[in-house]
């Protein structure tokens, strides 16, 4: 059995006297798509963030792809690729200036961006738009792009913070099959999402609420263990118990 | 082998590729957008015209040096009389000509007036004396003001003398506009423009380009890459250092061959120091950037914050003699204000380093605190 690509124990986040991630404990395996639920305000950008070595925990444990998240920030950016929830490319340059831009930046050699963009650019079928400025393309293949930009360099994990906000339900569908692609190659999906139709798609999820982690397994699992028919409403059993939202 | 070194050498020139990566996306922001470009290279030369008109302006309490050769009654009837004028402040009453044109250099006297051995001689047996009224013209409006003061001074004191005798006595003063002979507005605006430019271009272009960068989220996609984030913040600077060198470059042309106003002084001196008034405003933009999150906040700040005190506060337009001392002291603290005395001693007094060093220190206080306190709240922010 491989180890986890993810590890982490009783991690946790403090503002001062706010507790944002109050001891998380869970592991995410290589290959794994782990759904990351939780209401606004529940503490997940928070918990992204101190995986992506953006954030120093206050206390607690974790590894991210066998790297400490307190002393070997530079090895885990080398391992992880990311994907905020606002579209991040960059709009006045031109499909093929980002993917070069973001390539160079990750560490690729001037050989490997050549094969690697010219690839990417066939897969999304881009083609005749490689030379036009991203600004012009629909917000679906903008999210679709970036993602592709954010596994560029293969890394082992790679985090989506609500990567399909505002996107209609048949470009979700072809996105998450971009995910399922990557996800076969072994890259390990953590994806924080507020659509619950999106959390089905996932191997394994976790509910926050109030900083914590109220509920982790199959999606299947917990629809049985709350005695419900939808992920929607083992959501709403656990949220509405929150104290903070907003 | 020597596998760390190695690795550190690899390290090392990934981060020299990443850095220079960054810097032509940079160019390639800078150049695709026409507006930005616009502003860049348009704005100096509009500048430049613009400001052709001269700003009368009064001036008060202005330092002055006499020098007496004559030492007799009559010229210290004189220097008393022009000690008393509320436009004046007497520096030195004695000094000789060396001291007198180090002065000027320095610019810690704005005028002198010079009596020749015999005054009081010539005067009350000739009825005719001469006296030499020496300006520093490199900001012509103060110069013909204060000119104009010390003849009405000798008017006024020879109006008193004739009362007394038949034979009217007369004091014919000789007028010198040292630096700038032709009382040229442009050697005045010139260093002044100079400031505003580089001021607005570079603190307003590198505070909106990184708040561009976090507010549509690509600062972070930036961070969580193994591109340091230092780096960030340099390939930021890099490139509108060499874009203001150029519109320096620019102005310092457009005087020479439009306005026929010549540099005086060393061009490279003038470039060095404009590369450190340069350096001063990316940091303040750096500075902007990290205490802002959206575009607008960050032009508004700059805009309001940093321009209109520019414009008030750096002598260019409004002499700072004139204002009350809590202004003055105000003044101290904008950058562009060192930098304009800076400009005007290199090119127009052609003054060099020995005569600027003080302003260049001040500068470079500046320039290391915003640094220090700009990068100390980035890392805050980052944690």
């Amino acid at each position: 059995m491989n180890e986890p690509v993810i590890k982490t124990n009783k991690l946790t986040k403090r503002f001062g006297g706010f507790i944002a991630a109050d001891e998380i404990t869970f592991t995410v395996d290589q290959g794994e798509i782990f759904g990351f639920l939780g209401a606004n305000g529940a503490g997940k950008t928070t918990a992204m963030r101190m995986l992506c070595g953006l954030s120093i925990p206050s206390s607690g444990q974790a590894t991210i792809a066998g790297f400490d998240v307190y002393k070997q920030t530079e090895q885990i950016k080398k391992n992880i690729g990311y994907m905020s929830q606002k579209f991040s490319l960059y709009e006045d340059l031109t499909i093929l200036e980002n993917i070069r831009f973001f390539g160079g930046i990750y560490g690729l050699s001037d050989r490997q961006l050549k094969t690697k963009s010219e690839e990417l650019i066939d897969k999304l079928g881009l083609q005749n738009e490689a030379k036009k400025l991203v600004a012009s393309l629909p917000l679906g293949w903008k999210q679709k792009l970036s993602f592709s930009v954010a596994i560029l360099h293969e890394p082992k994990i790679v985090f989506l913070d609500e990567p399909t906000g505002g996107v209609d339900p048949v470009t979700r569908r072809q996105f998450w099959d971009l995910i399922y692609n990557a996800a076969d190659n072994g890259v390990t999906i953590f994806v924080t999402t507020h659509y619950m139709d999106e959390a089905e798609y996932c191997n394994r999820i976790s509910i926050m609420v109030d900083g914590k982690i109220k509920a982790l397994d199959s999606p299947a699992n917990l629809k049985a263990s709350f005695g419900v028919g939808s992920m929607d409403e083992v959501f709403y059993e656990l949220a509405r118990g929150a104290k903070r939202s907003d | 082998m020597n596998w760390p070194a190695a690795q550190n050498e690899a390290i090392k020139h990934l981060a020299m590729k990443q850095f220079s990566i960054f810097i032509k996306k940079e160019f390639t922001h800078v150049l695709r957008d026409r507006k930005t470009l616009l502003i860049l290279f348009g704005m100096p030369v509009v500048q430049i015209l613009i400001f052709g008109f001269a700003l009368t302006n009064e001036v008060k309490n202005a330092r002055i040096a006499i020098l007496d050769q004559a030492n007799d009654p009559a010229s210290h009837q004189l220097i008393t009389k022009i000690a008393a004028s509320k436009y004046f402040e007497t520096e030195q009453a004695v000094m000789n000509r060396r001291q007198m044109e180090d002065a000027f250099k320095r610019g810690s006297i704005r005028l002198a007036v010079i009596f020749p051995a015999n005054f009081n001689n010539e005067l009350l047996h000739q009825h005719n004396a001469g006296i030499q009224v020496i300006a520093d013209a490199s900001d012509p409006n103060n110069a013909t003001t204060l000119t104009s003061y010390v003849t009405a001074i000798i008017q006024d004191y020879l109006a008193a003398l004739n009362k007394t005798g038949q034979t009217p006595y007369r004091i014919s003063p000789e007028i010198r506009m040292l630096y700038n002979p032709q009382l040229k507005g442009a050697s005045n605006f010139v260093p002044g423009v100079m400031a505003l430019v580089l001021m607005l271009v570079c603190v307003m272009m590198t505070a909106v380009s990184i708040v561009k960068e976090k507010e549509t989220g690509t600062m972070e996609i930036l961070l969580v890459s193994s591109f340091k984030p230092l780096l960030v913040i340099a390939s930021k600077a890099v490139p509108y250092l060499m874009l203001s060198l150029v519109n320096v470059a620019s102005i310092l042309l457009l005087s020479v061959f439009v306005l026929d106003l010549p540099v005086n002084g060393n061009v490279f001196l003038l470039f060095a120091e404009s590369t450190l008034f340069i350096i001063t405003c990316l940091t303040l933009g750096i500075f902007i950037s990290v205490k802002t999150s959206s575009q607008q906040v960050a032009m508004l700040i700059s805009l309001m914050g940093m321009l209109l005190p520019t414009i008030l506060f750096s002598g260019f337009m409004f002499p700072i003699e004139n204002m009350p001392v809590a202004l003055q002291l105000i003044s101290n603290i904008i950058p562009a204000k060192w930098y304009y005395i800076i400009v005007k001693a290199i090119m127009i007094k052609g003054s060099g380093f020995n005569a600027i060093w003080k302003e260049t220190l001040i500068l470079s206080g500046i320039t290391v605190f915003l640094l220090i306190v700009s990068l100390k709240s980035f890392k805050i922010r980052l944690s």
